[in-house]
């Protein structure tokens, strides 16, 4: 289900700008870290996330304006963008191995529920929060993105830039509130995963990251609701593959999923058909 | 910015262009030599290390460079490539009696076949797309390389026996890996050059410019492109076919995201679509980590900057100026054009 949080990250940012953002993944280790950061400092568990969830938002606008914003002013080709991102990945992960170290550190549960009995199997009632919390955020975005006017807005300028500029639109704003939007999602993701699993490192971003990614292709990039189905299937499947396969093939099965789909249905599930422009 | 760097490059470049192809041989030779002579100048293993990973990486360079350069299409997974070739070798040698030439020609075979495998995609494909199922073939190949533990022993990884080659064992004291590499690179020099200037070169650059273009002038795309991504992986499947012969253990851990992402960065930084580039590109990206110890742990996230600032400053990389001399058509095909004869 976390899968489906990161993979909204890819989706807007992708809807808007057509750009695979590779620093997403380091940007959800980036959220759970500062988390972190503040939980060392004494703050309450629950005020430590959400610092870090405006932190990593900020963080993702500063990301656009100082790497991508300069690139789009020039126009050029789209590889630049995706290799800046991995640039940005680069740093921010190594900058977090230097600033906090690069082992395994322990993180405090948000609550401690216990165990659940739901349809006569066990589960950890964190797993459920998750699950719950991820969907109300689903909830809320898709309210933010069909209902508010940035959210009308952010729809202008996924469908045509420039004429979203010509109706009065600040496109470079509605880009920046995106990435902002794709921040505050990996740092929940991120807040949300560290307290659930109780562990935090700072390359936990980079396999997340491409299974988001896998998540929100799977969904079709680019749309929301695709993004919680994409996350639930990757998920699932992944615990399937433990079960039948063997836990090394856990990792894997998100890519074979990606490339499956890629092959069949390159649109994803619910993605929207692309108009070929000749 | 555009506009400001034209003149800069009509002014400086093309001179030093005109002189390199007057003095052509000389220079050459030249080069030749210092490079043969390289190995008794009294460098410590470390440094012949670094020199045949600088080699290693141009010949990786080299066969992105088909693909990303003269066709367009972007691969995020040639560490797979780097990876089918390294295995092909590697377990030849340890099982069989084959010599190494024969390893390194079926390590290539390999990798080229599944390369045009994964270039089948391409048929439905484009764009982004494209770029995310070569990713995701990477990560595929690793998977499998730790996972099929009765041919490839897993995460432990294999040990490969030093290559023997007419009688001789190469080692770091003979130079025998330095030559080799030389030779090898050459060959793929040869081959990147012997490429662009045939009918398929071409096939491929226009393919890069404009798709619908080159369906009009009887390009068939989709045969070319298939044919891009075969001769690319058999390129990287060479120099992964060497690279075992030069580590006396590899394991799936060598060929990660990481690598595909360094050899991008080569042909991004040295100059899409150059050769020239691929060389250097490969000597400040391999030799950069090394010669920057002395920022500590800060030097990746420098490495990082150093890509983004690319990307903002010079996107077409450092020796990524257009040629202004004129294309030398093949004598038959000149002939052809000047007195219009079909």
């Amino acid at each position: 289900m976390t899968y489906a949080l990161i993979a909204v990250g890819f989706s807007l940012v992708f809807g808007i700008l057509r750009l695979v953002n590779f620093s997403h993944g380091s940007m959800y280790a980036f959220g759970a870290m500062i988390a972190l950061f503040f939980v060392g400092m004494h703050v309450n568990v629950w005020l430590a996330i959400l610092l870090s969830i405006i932190i990593t938002g900020v963080a993702g606008v500063v990301i656009d304006k100082m790497a991508l914003a300069p690139l789009r002013k020039k126009k050029s080709i789209p590889i630049a963008g995706l290799i800046t991102t991995i640039g940005v990945s680069h740093i921010i992960q190594n900058l977090l191995t230097i600033w906090f170290g690069s082992q395994t550190r322990p993180f405090p549960s948000l609550v401690e529920l216990g165990m659940v009995d739901l349809f006569g199997t066990r589960i950890d009632a964190r797993q459920i929060m998750v699950f719950v919390v991820s969907l109300i955020l689903m909830g809320i975005l898709t309210l933010v993105i069909n209902r508010s006017k940035v959210g009308l807005a952010m729809r202008a300028v996924e469908q045509n830039p420039k004429a979203a500029s010509l109706m009065g639109i600040d496109v470079n704003f509605v880009i920046s509130f995106t990435f902002f939007l794709a921040g505050v999602s990996a740092a929940i993701a991120g807040g949300l995963i560290a307290s659930t699993y109780n562990l935090v490192f700072p390359m936990m971003g980079f396999m997340a990251g491409l299974k988001g990614f896998s998540a929100a292709v799977l969904g079709g990039i680019g749309s929301l609701h695709g993004s919680i189905v994409g996350g639930l299937v990757v998920g699932v499947s992944e615990a399937m593959a433990v079960v039948f396969f063997g836990s090394a093939f856990r990792d894997s099965m998100a890519f074979v999923i990606l490339v499956l789909v890629l092959i069949i249905r390159p649109t994803g599930i619910f993605g929207k058909k692309a108009i070929l422009k000749v | 910015m555009k506009m400001k760097m034209e003149p800069f490059n009509r002014d400086f470049i093309t001179p030093i262009e005109q002189f390199l192809t007057k003095f052509r041989i000389p220079a050459w030779v030249l080069l030749g030599v210092f490079l043969l002579a390289l190995p008794h100048f009294g460098f410590n293993t470390f440094i012949m290390r670094l020199f045949i990973m600088i080699g290693i990486f141009s010949m990786l360079g080299l066969g992105l460079n088909i693909l990303m350069g003269y066709t367009g299409l972007v691969s995020l997974g040639h560490a797979g490539f780097f990876a089918i070739g390294a295995y092909t070798s590697a377990l030849l040698m340890v099982h069989t009696d084959l010599p190494f030439l024969v390893t390194l020609i079926a390590a290539a075979i390999t990798s080229g076949v599944v390369g045009g495998i994964l270039g089948l995609p391409t048929l439905r494909l484009s764009g982004n797309y494209l770029t995310i199922v070569t990713l995701g073939f990477g990560e595929i190949v690793r998977m499998v390389i730790m996972n099929w533990r009765s041919v490839t022993n897993g995460v432990l990884g294999v040990r490969s026996p030093r290559p023997v080659m007419f009688g001789m064992e190469f080692t770091f004291a003979n130079h025998g890996f330095y030559y080799t590499m030389l030779v090898l690179l050459l060959l793929t020099g040869l081959t990147s050059a012997a490429i662009l200037h045939s009918r398929t070169g071409r096939a491929f650059l226009a393919i890069k410019e404009d798709e619908i273009a080159a369906t009009m002038m009887g390009i068939r795309i989709t045969r070319y492109k298939i044919l891009a991504f075969t001769i690319s992986a058999t390129i990287t499947g060479v120099a992964g076919g060497f690279y075992a012969s030069l580590m006396p253990h590899i394991d799936h851990d060598v060929f990660t995201f990481d690598v595909s992402v360094l050899i991008v960065s080569i042909v991004i930084v040295g100059g899409m679509g150059t050769m020239r580039g691929m060389f250097l590109g490969a000597i400040i990206l391999i030799a950069f980590p090394e010669v920057s110890r002395f920022l500590m742990e800060y030097r990746f996230v420098v490495y990082g900057l150093l890509l983004i600032l690319m990307m903002r400053f010079r996107p077409q990389g450092i020796l990524g100026w257009k040629s202004r001399l004129p294309y030398n058509l093949p004598k038959l095909v000149q002939k052809r054009v000047e007195t219009g004869v079909q």
